[in-house]
């Protein structure tokens, strides 16, 4: 086994080219729990949490887009500047693991392990997120919803890396709840991240945990659009209760050691609704 | 490896490389460079301070600072660490000298069988460098992952709150002095 530090992105792609089996080693919060328990063997690591490129996010106004480097950690979309711009994945940022993880764990990573119960995905989801690929064969985006193809199953060619991922900077509430079986260091039984845009009159909701990869919940977006008023942010008690409704017909959960599909599916009922009242706090006609 | 990735530390199967442990150029020699830096800093450093348990990232008994970010050493692949600052349990202070944190651990009775001390005790540094008067929310926030089974944690808060308003008092002096 050999151990490459990339410290340029060209670094990284040419060591990756050479190995083209190697495995990437970003914060090491999932490979090395693995390499650990001895369930994951690899001949080659190329680690990228020091290449420059990887690590550094950039905001365009104009174009109201931030752009993440894949090896920005956690702790660092927790905290501002970055919280501003993407609240919702600095809400999801600050219910991974413990500071210790979020000090390690980078998006970069978190998308790479493409588990459903990922706490950053539902919000690169609900967002449309852009994931950047780069080889040293050239570089490609992919869109968020077609990046992972199951779980822990992504369309990440060998030799190619995540170089980062672009959201879009929203105007309108956004938030990320996540059900579990504590308030620390626990994954998600349950989440959902919801997004409005209010000035393009959208609302997204992403679900986490209950299918095989992150689920959209169209019918409940729609629902939800078609009943909001969003000028005055309200919204009335019965789209509510029909949001929900079928944001738990959206979910696929199944039942596994963690909790039951049925447990799953009302948490998203509860988590949707929840979200919806957060994002239109007023009631039609009302003050 | 061509020109492209000259100047790139590769390290391969059983070769030496060296880290920057406390302050100083620790050559690791024999050594699989699958290991992790908790195995590492134990099993080819004799640095038995950061502890091993879960050797997941889940109970922070081998917390340790890289680059002043606290962080698991069993999650650190230890051959990736090189040319990085890293600063363990034993680099906090010397034997017979505590810190104050270790001290206020000691006088709070947050120590009992000691097993998830030195975690802790990193943890707290790190915390207090960062925030130095914590709310007991942030405090609980903040240690939320170095686990104890034998404390119940009460005494531990208590720990880091006597060292936050000592190092308040001292600072306050310090001025009152200046002035
Ligand atoms: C104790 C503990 C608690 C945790 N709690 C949570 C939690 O609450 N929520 C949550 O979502 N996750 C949690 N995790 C999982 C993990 O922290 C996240 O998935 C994290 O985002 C992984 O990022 P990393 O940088 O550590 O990835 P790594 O472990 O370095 O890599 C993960 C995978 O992605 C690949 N990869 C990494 N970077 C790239 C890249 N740039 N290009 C291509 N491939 C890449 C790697 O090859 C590997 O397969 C926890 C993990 C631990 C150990
Ligand atoms: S041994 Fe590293 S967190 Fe438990
Ligand atoms: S004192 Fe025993 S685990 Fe904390």
């Amino acid at each position: 086994m050999s151990v490459t530090v990339a410290h340029t992105l060209d670094d990284a792609l040419a060591s990756l080219a050479a190995t083209p089996t190697a495995t990437v080693l970003a914060g090491g919060t999932d490979l090395m729990v693995e390499l650990n328990g001895g369930h994951r063997r690899t001949d080659a690591v190329v680690s990228v949490n020091r290449v420059r490129e990887l690590r550094s996010w950039r905001h365009d106004p104009a174009a109201a887009t931030l752009h993440i480097g894949a090896a920005v950690t956690y702790a660092e979309l927790a905290a501002e500047p970055l919280a501003s711009f993407a609240p919702a994945l600095a809400q999801a940022a600050r219910t991974v693991g413990s500071p210790q993880i979020r000090n390690a764990a980078t998006i970069g990573g978190n998308v790479g392990t493409a588990s459903p119960a990922g706490d950053g995905l539902p919000v690169l989801s609900a967002l449309d997120a852009v994931v950047h690929l780069a080889s040293l064969a050239g570089r490609r985006d992919v869109a968020f919803a077609e990046f992972a193809t199951g779980p822990k199953r992504t369309v990440l060619q060998p030799g190619e890396l995540i170089t980062g991922i672009t959201i879009p900077v929203l105007s309108g509430y956004q938030g990320y709840a996540k059900v579990g079986v504590r308030n620390a260091m626990v994954i998600a039984t349950a989440s959902a991240c919801l997004a409005v845009d209010v000035p393009g009159r959208s609302v997204r909701l992403a679900l986490g945990s209950v299918g095989p990869v992150i689920l959209r919940a169209p019918e409940a977006e729609a629902l939800a659009v078609a009943a909001a008023d969003f000028e005055a942010g309200a919204i009335d008690a019965d789209a509510v209760e029909a949001f929900g409704a079928a944001a738990g017909r959206a979910a696929r959960p199944i039942d596994d050691h963690r909790s039951s599909a049925a447990y799953r599916r009302r948490a998203i009922e509860v988590l949707a609704r929840r979200l919806l009242v957060r994002a239109f706090p007023g009631t039609p006609g009302g003050e | 490896m061509s020109d492209a990735t000259a100047g790139v530390p590769a390290v391969g199967t059983n070769q030496i490389y060296t880290l920057h442990v406390n302050g100083e150029d620790r050559d690791v020699s024999d050594a699989w460079v699958g290991e992790s830096l908790l195995y590492v800093l134990r099993e080819r450093l004799g640095l038995m301070g950061s502890k091993g348990a879960c050797e997941q990232g889940e109970c922070g008994s081998c917390s340790v600072l890289i680059d002043d970010e606290l962080v698991c050493g069993c999650l650190v692949l230890a051959a990736s660490a090189v040319g990085q600052q890293i600063v363990t349990i034993e680099g906090i202070a010397p034997v017979g000298a505590p810190s104050d944190v270790q001290q206020a651990f000691v006088d709070a009775g947050a120590v009992q069988c000691g097993f998830c001390t030195p975690g802790l005790i990193m943890a707290t540094h790190a915390l207090l460098d960062r925030s130095p008067e914590p709310s007991e929310y942030e405090i609980r926030e903040e240690l939320s992952g170095n686990v104890c089974r034998c404390t119940g944690y009460g005494r531990i808060i208590d720990a880091v709150q006597r060292v936050s308003v000592s190092r308040r008092s001292d600072a306050a002096s310090a001025s009152e002095v200046a002035s």
